[in-house]
C-alpha cells in the first residue's frame, strides 16, 4: 500500500506520526506533574494532623492513668485532681441534648422532605413558612457557636432563670446541633429512592405507613451518622457551654446543676491554672473519644450498608 | 429513515423475485415452443434446468427467513415478507408445470399425434402475460392492477375447455391414440393450473396493501367440473 | 368511545379523561374500555403519555404536584376519583420499571402490603407470602431464604418479588410500567410467561417500549400518539393480533414497523 504513496505524502505521514508521539509524551508529563502535586498536598495535610495529634499524645499521655480518669478535679491554681466528673457531665449533657435535638431535628427533616411539598401546594402561607424555616436552618448551620452560647445565656440562663445548669446547656446545645441533625437527616431521606415510596404507596399503604415502614428504616444509616456527628459536636464544644453550663467540677445532681464538660475542662485548665500538662492529658482523652466516634460512624455505616444491600 | 437496512434488503428480494418470475416465464414459453419444434433435446434441457429455479427459490426463502428473524418486521413489512414467501413458492410450482410439459413432450416422443400447438401457445402467452403483470403489481404493491388480472383467467379456461373437448373427441374416434390423448390433456391441464396460480400472486398483492386475505378466483375448477 | 369487540366485560373504563401538568395537557380525551382477565399493552412513542395514563388508573400521578384531571375513570362501575385512594390502590396494584424491593427480608417485602392493611396473624401472613411467591413463580427459588434481604436477589428475581408483593394485597388489576425494561432477555421471558398465568385471576395493563414484548405477551394493544401540542391520545386500540399484522391507522403502521418520524 505504501508504495502507492508519493514522497510528499510520505513526508506528511511521518510528520503526523511524530507529532502524535510528542503529543502523547506531553500529556504524560503534565499528568505526572499533576499527580505529584496532589500527592504533596495530601502528604502535607496528613503531616499537620500527625504533628498535632502526636504533640498532644506525647505531652499529654504521661499524665493519663487510671487515677487521673477516676478522681474528680480538685480545683485550685494547680488544677489538681483528675477528670472523672467531667467525663460523666459530658455523657449527661450529650444524652440530654440529643434527647431534645434528635426528635425535633428528625421530625423537622421528615416534614421538610416528605410533607412540605404537598402542604405547600395547599396554601401560600405554608409555602412561605416552609421557605423561612429552610432558610433558618441553613443560616443556623453557619452561625458561630458563641452566638448560640450568648443566646442560651440570655434566654435560658437569665430570662427563663434556669441559671448555669445542665438544662440551660442542654437546650443551648440542642439549638447548636439541630441544624446538623436536620440537614443530615434531610439528606438521608432524600437519598431514599423515590421508588421505595412509590412501591409502598402503590400497595395501598398510607403516607405515614410509608414513612415509618420504608423511608425511615432505609434512612437510618444517614440519620445515625448525623447523630454521631452531633455527639462529636457537643463533646468538642466549649464556647456555648462556657456561658450556659457554668464550670462547677462537682458531679451534677440534677438538671439544674452546673457542671463542666471535658472540653470546657481543657479550656479552664489551660486558661486558669498552671496545669498545662493536665490540659494536654484531657485533650488526649478528648481526641481519643472523637476518634472512637468516627470509627463508630464508619463501622455502623458499613454494617447498615451490608444489611440494606442484603449481601 | 430508521429502517434503511430492512428497506434495502426488501427491495433486493423483490428484484430477485422479479428475476425468478422471468425465469419461470421463459421456461413455460420454451416448454410450449418445443411442443411445436418437437426438439426433444431442448425439452430435456428445460426439464433439467428446473433445478436452477428450485435453487433460486430456496435461496430466496432463506433470505426472507433471515429477514424475519433479524429484523422482526411488523404490519406491512411482515405481510410483505409473508407474501414473498408464498409467491416464491408459487413461482417454483409454476416452473414445475413447465418441467411437466417438457417431460410429457419427451414421453410423446416420435408419436405422430396431432398436438394443438396453436392453442397451447395462446394459453402460454396469455398465462405469461398475466404472470408478468401480476409480478409487476406485486412489486409495485398496486392492488388495483392486481385485482383486474384474475378475470383474465377465463381466456385460459376457455382454451382449456376447447382443447379438452377436441382431445376427447379425437380419442373417441382414434382409440389407439388414447395414451397420447391423455398426454395432451395433461399438458393443457398444466397450462391451466399455471394460470390459476397467477391468481394467488394477485391475492398476496392485495393482502400486502389491505391486510385482507380473500379468494379472488373468477370461475374456478368448480365450474369446470360441470363440464364433466 | 374506543371499545373493543371483546368477550370480557370492561374492568377499567376511561371517559373523556384529560390530564394536565400545570398548563400542559398531557392526556387528551382518553375514552377506552379495558376488558377483564386479559393483558392489555400500551405502546407508543416516548413522551406520549402511556405511563401517565397507567399511573392515572391507581392515582399514582397525584404524588406529582400540580397534576389536574378532568373526566372519569371507572373501576368496574366505581369512579376511582371519589374512592378512597388507599382502598383504590389495594384493588389496583402496580409493578414499576426498575425492580424496587424494599431493603427488607423477602418475607417482609411480601408481607408489607397485608401488614399495612392491618393483618397481624403470623400464620395467615405466612400463608399469603407462600401463595404470592408461588403465584409469582419465585417460591421454589427463595423458600429456604425467606429471611434474606430482597436486595440480595438477581434483577429478574427482584422484579418477581415485586410482583409477589403486589399479589399479596389481592388486587383485581395489576398495572405494570415497563416491568422488564431493566432485565435481561431470559428474565424478561420469565416475567412474560408469568403474566400469562396471572391473567386468569387478574386484569393486567402493561406499558412497554418493546414492541416484540407487546406482540408476544398481550391480548389487546393500545397505541398512544402525540398531538402537535404534545398531548397524548389513543390513536388505535384493538386485538394485538390485528394491531401487529394489520393496523388500521397509518401512524400505528409507521410506529410498529419502525418508520416513525
Amino acid at each position: 500500500m505504501n508504495q502507492s504513496l508519493t514522497d510528499q505524502e510520505k513526508k506528511i505521514l511521518a510528520r503526523e506520526k511524530a507529532s502524535r508521539k510528542s503529543n502523547i509524551q506531553r500529556r504524560r508529563i503534565s499528568q505526572n506533574i499533576a499527580f505529584t502535586f496532589l500527592w504533596l498536598i495530601g502528604l502535607a495535610a496528613i503531616a499537620i494532623l500527625v504533628w498535632i495529634i502526636g504533640y498532644v499524645f506525647t505531652k499529654g499521655l504521661s499524665t493519663v492513668n487510671l487515677e487521673f480518669l477516676t478522681t474528680r478535679p480538685a480545683g485550685g491554681f494547680d488544677g489538681e485532681g483528675g477528670i472523672s466528673t467531667t467525663i460523666v457531665t459530658t455523657v449527661y449533657l450529650v444524652i440530654f441534648t440529643l434527647s431534645i435535638a434528635a426528635p425535633l431535628g428528625i421530625g423537622a427533616a421528615i416534614y421538610f422532605v416528605e410533607y412540605a411539598n404537598e402542604a405547600q401546594n395547599r396554601s401560600k402561607f405554608i409555602q412561605w413558612l416552609v421557605r423561612i424555616a429552610r432558610t433558618g436552618v441553613e443560616v443556623l448551620a453557619g452561625v458561630p457557636s458563641i452566638i448560640f452560647g450568648l443566646f442560651g445565656f440570655a434566654v435560658f440562663v437569665s430570662y427563663m432563670k434556669l441559671g448555669f445548669s445542665l438544662l440551660s446547656a442542654g437546650l443551648s446545645g440542642a439549638c447548636l446541633v439541630l441544624p446538623v441533625i436536620i440537614r443530615t437527616t434531610e439528606e438521608a431521606l432524600l437519598a431514599v429512592p423515590e421508588s421505595y415510596r412509590e412501591g409502598s404507596l402503590g400497595l395501598g399503604a398510607t403516607k405515614w405507613q410509608t414513612v415509618i415502614g420504608v423511608v425511615l428504616p432505609t434512612a437510618i444509616p444517614g440519620i445515625v451518622t448525623g447523630i454521631v456527628l452531633s455527639v462529636g459536636r457537643i463533646i468538642s464544644e466549649t464556647a456555648v457551654f462556657w456561658v450556659t453550663l457554668g464550670g462547677s467540677y462537682r458531679l451534677p445532681q440534677n438538671l439544674m446543676s452546673s457542671g463542666r464538660t471535658l472540653a470546657l475542662h481543657v479550656y479552664m485548665l489551660a486558661t486558669e491554672t498552671r496545669a498545662f500538662d493536665k490540659a494536654l492529658g484531657t485533650s488526649a482523652i478528648l481526641i481519643m473519644i472523637i476518634m472512637i466516634l468516627n470509627l463508630a460512624i464508619n463501622l455502623s455505616s458499613k454494617y447498615f450498608q451490608k444489611r440494606l444491600s442484603g449481601k | 429513515m430508521p429502517r434503511e437496512t430492512l428497506d434495502s434488503k426488501l427491495t433486493q428480494i423483490q428484484n430477485e423475485i422479479y428475476l425468478l418470475g422471468s425465469m419461470v416465464e421463459q421456461a413455460i414459453l420454451d416448454a410450449t415452443n418445443t411442443l411445436k419444434t418437437r426438439d426433444l433435446k431442448e425439452a430435456k434441457r428445460i426439464f433439467e434446468e428446473d433445478t436452477v429455479i428450485n435453487e433460486k427459490r430456496f435461496a430466496l426463502e432463506n433470505a426472507i427467513i433471515i429477514l424475519l428473524a433479524t429484523q422482526q418486521p411488523f404490519a406491512r413489512d411482515l405481510r410483505l415478507l409473508a407474501a414473498m414467501l408464498l409467491v416464491v413458492n408459487e413461482l417454483e410450482r409454476m416452473a414445475d408445470y413447465a418441467k411437466g410439459i417438457a417431460k410429457i413432450n419427451i414421453k410423446i416422443g416420435k408419436s405422430d399425434i396431432d398436438i394443438p400447438v396453436r392453442d397451447f401457445q395462446k394459453m402460454a402467452e396469455q398465462s405469461v402475460s398475466m404472470l408478468h403483470r401480476s409480478l409487476s403489481a406485486f412489486i409495485e404493491q398496486n392492488p388495483n392492477q392486481a385485482a383486474a388480472i384474475p378475470q383474465e383467467d377465463d381466456i385460459v379456461d376457455e382454451l382449456y375447455t376447447k382443447i379438452y373437448h377436441a382431445t376427447i373427441q379425437y380419442a373417441i374416434t382414434n382409440p389407439s391414440y388414447m395414451d397420447q390423448a391423455n398426454d395432451i390433456l395433461w399438458i393443457a391441464h398444466n397450462l391451466e393450473r399455471f394460470a390459476d396460480r397467477v391468481t394467488n400472486i394477485c391475492e398476496r398483492t392485495i393482502f400486502i396493501t389491505t391486510g385482507e386475505l380473500m379468494e379472488m378466483s373468477s370461475n374456478d375448477d368448480e365450474t369446470d367440473l360441470s363440464d364433466f | 368511545m374506543r371499545s373493543l369487540q371483546s368477550n370480557g366485560k370492561p374492568k377499567i373504563t376511561a371517559k373523556n379523561f384529560n390530564l394536565f401538568y400545570g398548563d400542559f395537557q398531557a392526556l387528551k380525551e382518553i375514552n377506552v374500555d379495558i376488558p377483564e382477565h386479559s393483558i392489555t399493552s400500551i405502546i407508543g412513542p416516548s413522551g406520549c403519555g402511556k405511563s401517565t395514563f397507567l399511573r392515572s388508573i391507581n392515582r399514582m400521578n397525584e404524588l406529582i404536584p400540580c397534576v389536574k384531571t378532568t373526566g372519569k375513570i371507572f373501576l368496574d362501575a366505581n369512579d376511582i376519583f371519589t374512592q378512597d385512594v388507599v382502598e383504590l390502590r389495594k384493588q389496583v396494584g402496580m409493578v414499576f420499571q426498575r425492580p424496587n424491593p424494599f431493603p427488607k427480608s423477602i418475607f417482609d417485602n411480601v408481607a408489607y402490603g397485608p401488614r399495612a392493611h392491618g393483618l397481624k396473624n403470623k400464620a395467615v401472613l405466612e400463608e399469603i407470602v407462600e401463595k404470592s411467591l408461588t403465584d409469582a413463580a419465585l417460591w421454589d427459588e427463595v423458600k429456604d431464604n425467606l429471611h434474606k434481604s430482597g436486595l440480595a436477589l438477581s434483577g429478574g428475581q427482584q422484579q418477581r418479588l415485586c410482583i409477589a408483593r403486589a399479589l399479596a394485597v389481592e388486587p383485581q388489576v395489576i398495572l405494570m410500567d415497563e416491568p422488564a425494561s431493566a432485565l435481561d432477555p431470559i428474565a424478561t421471558l420469565k416475567i412474560e410467561e408469568l403474566i400469562q398465568n396471572l391473567k386468569k385471576e387478574y386484569t393486567i395493563v402493561i406499558v412497554t417500549h418493546n414492541m416484540q414484548q407487546a406482540a408476544r405477551a398481550s391480548d389487546h394493544t393500545m397505541v398512544f400518539n402525540m398531538n402537535p401540542d404534545r398531548s397524548g391520545y389513543i390513536i388505535e386500540y384493538g386485538k394485538t393480533s390485528q394491531i401487529f399484522t394489520n393496523p388500521h391507522e397509518k401512524i400505528t403502521e409507521d410506529y410498529i414497523s419502525g418508520r416513525f418520524g
